[in-house]
């Protein structure tokens, strides 16, 4: 049996969701919109049944795109998603504006199972549901009371998903014909009808006893409080970047050792040949290359889901809406930028919030542009090469001023392009913002664990594919070279490790370098040298910024690769000493201030990052915006680093 | 007298009276904002915009925009 959960948004219906299916859930899509579509199954007698969650919308006719598959499965016996029988669940401290939805479905003649939820809300506003009355109301309707949150009232759920009643064709609004998605008029006169007939039974049903003041209103105080506001929005952002920085890099480095571990090992019991480099080098460093990111992914969701839980995440939205909004965003687009600042990726991913279509692309779009953590050792590398460690005023650092202004520029033209894609960006709907602020509560752990993998599973699946297939094409372009050119070179260089009498470590290193500089990626790098040369950049840079294509950070390692140093020492010193002596034929330093500079900024405006494309590609559900992305991220950045270096030789 | 929810001032409760055409106007009915609902404006975000309010006991916050579709009428504050 295939069965439907509806409901207005925030009535809990995702802990309905969670406490049937548990972590039975699997994410897959509707068709023809953004929105994902998660289904669970459920035992109920011994049988095992498909529990579709469809989005939370008020009424069953669409006001968005992604509201659609609410109309268009459920009137539509043809289509894939319709269902055998209907949840609603209902929040029962709000229950008049409840029924709209619920009456509707109602009407439709599917076995329908209302679910009362919040009854603990609803307590506490002093507001009693007479449950008898409810049922004459809908006779064939089942009707339960439960407490999700709290897991109260499962065992009820599940009892009466077994025993659905029939429909023998009674109707809330009796002459009312269900109307066309397209004829807004008809569903006004609906909205208005159905209204006035719940408004006249409210009466019966609800009874309030004494009016009550929630305790969220003196916390709103505070909390939307023009200075305590911001102040402890900044707060709160300042621990969760602690907590980010402090516990994402252990597991981050773990997972780093143990597939470099997994690669040595692999390559020790496999006979020497292409096949084990393709496993050691291209696919274990891939699958490494997308496990990653996970703690990061991991302590980010876990963090937005506490704050969403909560109810503080709205409050936050609400205070930041109209500063957002100049740039054509949203008050909703704090979230994902802010998030970006660590890692694009869960930025990108936790835009679905936004549920105006435009707001939602221009966030997604300028997201990467905030500098990531991934910049930080390219920044880091380039600033000890060109920077001098000056201090000015006794307390001002040089090259601190710099990251700080690295660090702004990715900010500043996040912003610029935001304001720019505004007017590019053609909708016929205007934004708007219509935002339900439900009460502070605790968070539900389990609410925010399902989340958390959830958001995992859909990076690790969906976009990890596309990551592991970028990182094997990276690998065939560095490992392999036209015709024997490479054996040639590494036969060399060899020989020529022989005469210097360089010991072992010293030889695989130059050989590497060989290897790399002659493969096609070498080949690449050397290629588009004229193209980069205006920039400041030879074909050793070149090929740097070619294979970093895969991960911002992949650049210190292809140009230690490439100076045939290691780059396993914490400071990076050797690489430095090589870069800096470094010269043209001319004897000019590759790495003059003007260079160095101009690759920091081309890195702030650059999409290297395969990985933040693939999640792109996944939440847009089409190639056309990780491309157009990917596209006026490099120009940027090309144009960015060009001028850089004009003013700066 | 009509006036727009807009208007009003933080802590003042209103009737609405009709809601003005527009792309939004079905959105905002079916989140409640019916003819005859009472509301009552909790408070503001910095800057004015966007608006609390409350319908019925959940909090709804809406830009300025949308609170200029909304006609009400002010209600005294001591209700019977």
């Amino acid at each position: 049996m295939k069965i439907a959960l509806l409901g207005n948004p925030n009535t809990g219906k995702s802990s309905v969701f969670n406490m049937l299916t548990g972590l039975r859930q699997h994410v897959g899509n509707f068709p023809g919109v953004t929105v994902d579509k998660k289904t669970g199954r459920i035992e109920i007698e011994g049988k095992s049944h498909k529990l579709i969650d469809f989005p939370g919308t008020y009424s069953i006719y669409p006001r968005s795109k992604d509201e659609e598959v609410v109309y268009k499965s459920l009137c539509n016996p043809e289509s894939e998603n319709y269902p055998d029988a209907v949840v609603v669940v209902v929040d029962s401290s709000n229950l008049e504006r409840n029924l709209l939805l619920f009456t509707q479905v109602y009407d439709l003649q599917l076995p329908t199972l209302m679910v009362l939820n919040m009854t603990d809300l609803a307590a506490k506003q002093n507001k009693t549901i007479d449950i008898a009355a409810l049922q004459t109301l809908f006779p064939e309707a089942t009707i339960v009371s439960s407490n999700a949150r709290v897991k109260l009232g499962k065992q009820k759920v599940v009892e009466a998903l077994a025993s659905f009643r029939e429909r023998k064709g009674h109707r809330f609004q009796q002459e009312l014909n269900f109307a066309a998605i397209e004829d807004i008029a008809a569903q006004e006169q609906e909205t208005k009808i159905r209204f006035e007939h719940i408004r006249q039974e409210m009466a019966t049903i609800e009874r309030i006893s004494k009016k009550t003041v929630p305790a969220s209103r003196g916390i709103d105080k505070i909390l939307v409080h023009p200075i305590f506001g911001y102040l402890i929005f900044g707060v709160v952002l300042l621990i969760i970047f602690q907590f980010i920085y402090a516990f994402a890099s252990v597991p981050m480095d773990l997972i780093d050792g143990a597939f470099a571990n997994l690669s040595g090992w692999t390559s020790s019991i496999l006979p020497a040949g292409l096949f084990t480099d393709l496993i050691t080098e291209g696919i274990i460093p891939g699958i490494g290359g997308v496990l990653i990111f996970i703690p990061q992914i991991a302590l980010l969701f876990f963090f937005i889901a506490i704050l969403e839980e909560t109810g503080y995440l709205s409050r936050v939205v609400f205070i930041m809406d109209r500063l957002m909004r100049p740039f054509g965003l949203n008050g909703k687009s704090v979230v994902p930028l802010l998030s970006s600042v660590a890692c694009a990726i869960p930025g990108v991913m936790s835009a679905r919030t936004i549920s105006d279509w435009k707001e939602r692309m221009i966030t997604i779009m300028v997201a990467p542009l905030m500098s990531c953590s991934a910049r930080i050792p390219v920044y880091t590398l380039l600033i000890a090469l060109v920077i001098p460690s000056e201090t000015y005023f006794g307390f001002m650092n040089l090259q601190g001023l710099v990251l700080f202004a690295l660090y702004a520029l990715g900010t500043l033209s996040a912003l610029f392009i935001a304001i720019l894609l505004k007017w590019i960006i053609k909708t016929k709907e205007k934004g708007f913002l219509l935002l339900e602020m439900p009460d502070y509560k605790f968070p539900r752990w389990q609410n925010v664990g399902i989340t958390v993998w959830e958001k995992i599973k859909v990076f690790v699946w969906d976009a990890g594919k596309i990551i592991i297939a970028i990182s094997i094409v990276l690998w065939g372009l560095a490992t392999f070279g036209p015709s024997d050119r490479m054996e040639t070179a590494a036969a060399e260089a060899h020989n020529e490790a022989m005469k210097q009498n360089l010991d072992e470590e010293s030889t695989n290193r130059l050989v590497a370098s060989v290897k790399l500089e002659n493969s096609y990626i070498g080949i690449m790098g050397k290629t588009i040298e004229p193209v980069i040369a205006p920039l400041g950049y030879d074909w050793k840079i070149g090929i740097s910024l070619i294979t970093s294509f895969a991960a911002r950070e992949v650049f210190v390692g292809s140009m230690a690769t490439i100076y045939a140093v290691g780059d396993d020492s914490e400071e990076s010193r050797p690489l430095i000493e090589k870069m800096r002596s470094e010269t043209y034929t001319d004897g000019t330093p590759v790495f003059s201030l003007a260079a160095g500079v101009s690759l920091m900024v081309f890195y702030v405006f650059a999409m290297q990052c395969m990985a933040t494309l693939a999640v792109v590609k996944r939440e847009t559900k089409s190639w056309k915006w990780p491309l157009l992305q990917m596209g006026y991220m490099g120009i940027l950045a090309y144009l960015g680093a060009w001028i850089t270096f004009l003013i700066l030789s | 007298m009509g006036q727009i929810l807009s208007q009003i001032k933080n802590g003042e409760s209103a009737v609405v009276r009709a809601i003005l055409e527009s792309s939004l106007k079905v959105k905002l009915m079916e989140m409640g904002l019916v003819e005859g609902k009472k509301l009552e404006i909790l408070y503001r975000a910095p800057f004015g915009d966007p608006i609390a309010v409350d319908i019925d006991g959940y909090v709804l916050s809406l830009r300025r925009d949308e609170a200029q579709l909304i006609e009400v009428e002010v209600q005294n504050s001591t209700t019977p």
